[in-house]
């Protein structure tokens, strides 16, 4: 079962949760999809990594075969060509890597060359699969390292934990595309049920089963847990609000290790997506 | 000498707008002739690498001096590379700042802003 952890915004538990998750789980791979700030490897702190390089195709034009027709100018959507004094300029940030100017050049002057734009750590530790998905600095988008991380648990049959980027925007959806359940996690605030909402509508429309973890609760009123309620989501597990979890967490300490009561909550966690997942699967068949 | 303005209204006396990418026209005047024209900017709704798309129907319009609040990496470099002059305008109508740039005293425009490449997408 591939399970995607998710939330509107950045700082809510997805990592937490993740890593908790997956450690509960014998066996299981986590993935972090959140290529900008991958932060899993340091609860997991797998010991030599493999690394493998990602690249991207960019164009390359032979300004001597080109004629300055424009039709690669033309072509391109994003504007990642522009043609100054008959000579093509090639935008490498802006370049989705599609080879579309490849293929509509006349004069065939466009080839595309590799580019480095991450790279991916495998190692294990803790008996998880870890890998991580690292975007270098001023690259625009990890959408390809995110493929190549999926790509590497496509037939894998165990446990996969995806740790996704924050928000709701192309990288998220690449990273729950493949996922069987999204898990989403929520503050008990009006900003957090905000976030909530957004993700919440994005696992709807790419019709994924959905459960919630609250986190961070405290007594009182919970707009997530209202959300919920309204949008009828089971809430699989509350995470209260806890001093010491906030320790451990912050010196990179992995809670269920530690701590029986969470060890229980998260296992009660892995047990509801389980159960659930599967009562799903059965009314779908 | 052509010189271009972006402009979100086809209107002498308005203010410059503070998207050079996405404004919705460019204010063309023509030393020489006097002459002002507007037309629409074509990249002002694209999905992305607007400044790259505008700085390119600018090239292609052979302005010599473009007039603007901000300008973005990627369009100063493509307006760089054509020899286009950037110049900085003040915070008054689009004509005053034709009128100031007559008389040498706007500022080239030093600060370039790092784009939005991608950002909110």
């Amino acid at each position: 079962m591939k399970i995607a952890v998710l939330s509107g915004k950045g700082g809510t538990g997805k990592t937490l949760v993740s890593v908790n998750l997956a450690s509960v789980i014998a066996n299981s791979v986590y993935l972090d999809c959140d290529v900008e700030e991958p932060n899993g490897r340091l609860f997991f702190k797998p010991e030599h990594p493999i690394e493998e390089d990602v690249n991207v195709l960019i164009p390359i034009v032979d300004q001597e075969r080109c004629d300055g027709c424009r039709a690669c100018v033309e072509f391109c959507r994003f504007n990642a060509l522009a043609i100054i004094k008959g000579k093509v300029k090639v935008y490498e940030e802006i370049c989705h890597s599609c080879g579309g100017c490849t293929l509509v050049c006349p004069q065939g002057a466009i080839r595309e060359i590799p580019k480095s734009i991450g790279r991916i750590e495998r190692g294990v530790s803790h008996g998880v699969d870890v890998r991580t998905g690292i975007l270098n600095v001023g690259n625009e988008s990890g959408v390809p390292i995110i493929k190549k991380l999926l790509e590497s648990v496509d037939d894998d049959q165990r446990n996969v934990i995806i740790d996704c980027p924050p928000g709701s925007s192309c990288v998220v959806m690449e990273s729950i595309k493949s996922a069987d359940v999204c898990v989403l996690v929520a503050e008990p605030t009006i900003f957090g049920a905000h976030n909530l909402a957004m993700v919440y509508e994005l696992a709807c429309v790419f019709e994924k089963p959905v459960f919630a973890v609250l986190n961070k609760t405290l007594a009182g009123e919970n707009p997530s847990k209202t959300f919920c309620i309204e949008k009828n989501i089971e809430i699989a597990i509350d995470i209260p609000f806890d001093e010491e979890l906030g320790r451990v967490n912050s010196n990179a300490g992995i809670i269920v290790e530690v701590d029986e009561n969470h060890r229980e909550l998260f296992m009660d966690l892995y047990d509801r997506i389980q159960k659930g997942v599967g009562h799903e699967a059965a009314t779908h068949s | 000498m052509r010189i271009l303005l972006p402009v979100n209204e086809q209107d002498l006396k308005t203010e410059l707008s503070p998207s050079f990418g996405r404004a919705l026209f460019y204010m063309v005047h023509e030393t020489e002739t006097n002459e002002t024209t507007f037309i629409e900017n074509m990249a002002a709704t694209s999905p992305g690498g607007a400044g790259i798309k505008a700085a390119q129907s600018i090239v292609d319009l052979h302005a010599d001096v473009v007039i603007t609040p901000r300008c973005g990496e990627n369009a100063a470099d493509v307006l760089k590379a054509a020899n286009i002059r950037l110049y900085q305008s003040i915070s008054e109508t689009a004509l005053k700042n034709i009128e100031a740039f007559m008389n040498n005293t706007l500022a080239e425009l030093t600060q370039i802003n790092p784009g939005m490449h991608g950002h909110g997408g």
